[in-house]
């Protein structure tokens, strides 16, 4: 969808040419959101703004969506490629209908059809076509304009969007809310994306990929969890810091890691069986079900071990599942605030899918993954 | 007293006077917007070019007036028109260029670089991007520097009197002249009201350029 191939740009200054690009070289898949990450000065955002010819590559070709952008008037070639920047850039003489509608109305679009996508895209991101349409800029909140920045981009639905530190000027709460929210709509819109950033925890956040830049130079290019197991140089490994396994857990979802095939007490069962079961399953506590496959409590190692009776009169009640589409650090933050070092995993309906334990987690950390 | 009853007397003749005065103006200005305006854009493009127009129509600013409608008319005296109109207009033409150019070239470079980056990294046209983005956000200063020509101009539009243009300065050089307060505070006055009103009215017009969405308020 997008290839970059043997990119370098040098730029002419008074104090001698200087190499912000150095040979990049990158394939981005249709509907992937590719990440390009590095400290100031690396080079990304030069290497973001080549593929919309904002910088003339010194050397090497680009493609965007099979055409070489070289060949392509970079008029047009913008109009077709989704912008967004950090400082927004709204048009402040412009109402918010008028500027989510720039692109539409210089490729000539019927009024009517691009103000009717306006309103659309206004109600994707959850702001009111009757209140913002004909408001300006000025009268909105700084998240209320980003969010305008963003769909003000996808208004002509571009199938490639190039994204400049997007979330970079909004604060963190914020920022979060407005990552939310732009992954749930490209789950469904599926744009190619170019997303520059200099913030781990975002790129992780958001990447399909992730490249790392260095000095003009392309260091590692691969899916986060793999980035974050395997750091291909020293370089990598110290930008991605001390805690890179912890950082994994954002990318690892509870499906992945729980175990399904734990053995579940029900409040039936006797605490002789549970105490057999508990031993054969290795399991530090056993989860309690109730008859419709709901978590029901946990009966831990020591109660096993000294009590009699039935599981009901030792079953602990523990208000705390995790749901198997959460991330791993929801979990494991979970398990902490509620001490537990089992806890039961649910789905949609509540029903008992699998059983997480610390020890499995550690195992999945430890070990990377060999997919892509 | 005296002053009123000249001015009941002779109403007239000062509207007469105050349309000859306001079409000097109103006529040199608009051919200034028309030559200002392109300029201030243009000169945007080069900062050497800037600065040696800039400096320019300083240059003619820090020209008296009376010195210049003396030297035009030499200058404009082979084709017979030393005196009257045409001097006083291309005066005032040469006067305007200054705060128009200014202001223009200022309010301009003044758009904010990401509004510009973001105009072009959407596609626009350098055209589309002066008509749709940069001149709207630069119309409340550039009108901000009409205005200022437009008040400077009706006191040097005053003095051409002098040199036979009309308008309400001849009360004034003819109360001098005839040691006649009458004419002089008439004169004084009716020239006085004229730069007020105007001033007010193209306020108000800057206002009425500014977009909703410029809340700053922008002043000359």
């Amino acid at each position: 969808m997008i290839r970059l191939d043997r990119v370098t740009k040098v730029f002419d200054t008074p104090s001698g040419p200087i190499t912000a690009v150095d040979d990049v070289s990158l394939e981005i898949e249709r509907g992937q959101i590719c990440v390009l990450l590095g400290p100031s000065g690396c080079g990304k955002t030069t290497t973001m703004k080549m593929i919309n010819r904002l910088v003339q590559p010194t050397s090497g070709e680009i493609w965007v969506d099979g055409r070489d952008t070289s060949k392509v008037d970079p008029v047009e070639l913008r109009r077709s490629i989704g912008y967004v920047i950090q400082q927004i850039g709204l048009f402040p003489n412009k109402t918010i209908g008028d500027n989510i509608c720039v692109v539409p109305d210089l490729l000539g679009w019927d009024r009517r059809k691009s103000r009717q996508r306006a309103a659309e895209l206004l109600e994707m991101v959850a702001m009111d076509p009757a209140v913002f349409m004909n408001r300006y800029p000025n009268e909105l909140s700084g998240g209320q304009q980003q969010r305008v920045g963003v769909i003000r981009a996808l208004a002509a639905d571009p199938p490639v969007m190039l994204m400049d530190e997007p979330f970079g000027a909004i604060d963190p709460i914020n920022r979060e809310a407005i990552q939310d929210e732009f992954l749930r709509m490209q789950a469904a819109l599926k744009k190619t994306i170019i997303f520059v950033s200099h913030d781990l925890d975002e790129a992780v956040k958001m990447a399909d990929r992730i490249a790392i830049f260095r000095a003009g130079r392309l260091e590692q290019f691969a899916t986060p969890d793999r980035l974050l197991a395997n750091p291909s140089s020293p370089f990598v490994e110290s930008f991605l810091g001390t805690d890179r396994a912890l950082k994994r857990l954002r990318i690892l979802r509870v499906r992945d890691v729980m175990q399904t095939d734990a053995v579940l007490l029900s409040v039936e069962d006797s605490l002789a069986q549970g105490r057999e079961l508990m031993a054969a399953s290795g399991l530090p506590a056993m989860v309690v079900v109730d008859a419709q496959g709901r978590p029901r409590g946990i009966v831990s190692e020591s109660a096993v071990a000294n009590g009699g009776g039935s599981v009901r009169e030792h079953c602990v009640a523990v208000n705390a599942a995790v749901a198997i589409e959460d991330d791993l650090r929801a979990a494991v933050s979970t398990m902490f605030a509620h001490n537990l070092s089992v806890v039961p995993c649910v789905d949609g309906d509540g029903t008992v899918r699998g059983v997480l334990t610390f020890q499995a987690i550690s195992r999945h950390l430890a070990i990377p993954e060999a997919r892509t | 007293m005296e002053t009123i009853k000249f001015i009941h007397d002779n109403l007239g003749l000062i509207g007469e006077r105050a349309i000859e005065h306001i079409s000097i103006v109103f006529v040199a200005v608009a051919i200034a917007i028309l030559t200002a305006v392109p300029i201030g854009i243009a000169i945007t493009q080069s900062k050497r070019a800037a600065d040696m127009v800039l400096y320019a129509a300083s240059m003619m600013m820090t020209v008296p007036s009376i010195a210049l409608f003396g030297l035009m008319i030499p200058l404009l005296s082979p084709i017979g028109h030393g005196i009257g109109y045409l001097p006083a207009m291309i005066a005032v033409v040469l006067y305007a260029q200054l705060p128009i150019i200014r202001n223009t070239y200022a309010a301009i470079t003044d758009v904010d670089p990401t509004i510009r980056e973001a105009a072009i990294g959407m596609g626009m046209s350098a055209r589309q991007r002066l008509w749709e983005v940069e001149i709207p956000l630069a119309a409340p200063l550039i009108l901000a520097g009409i205005r200022i020509a437009v008040v400077m101009n009706i006191g040097i539009t005053a003095i051409a009197a002098y040199i036979g243009a009309g308008g309400l300065g001849t009360f004034i050089s003819r109360g001098i002249s005839q040691s006649d307060p009458r004419q002089l505070i008439t004169g004084a006055v009716s020239v006085s009201l004229l730069a007020i009103v105007a001033d007010l009215a193209l306020a108000y017009v800057q206002k009425r350029v500014t977009p909703r969405g410029l809340a700053r308020e922008v002043t000359g």
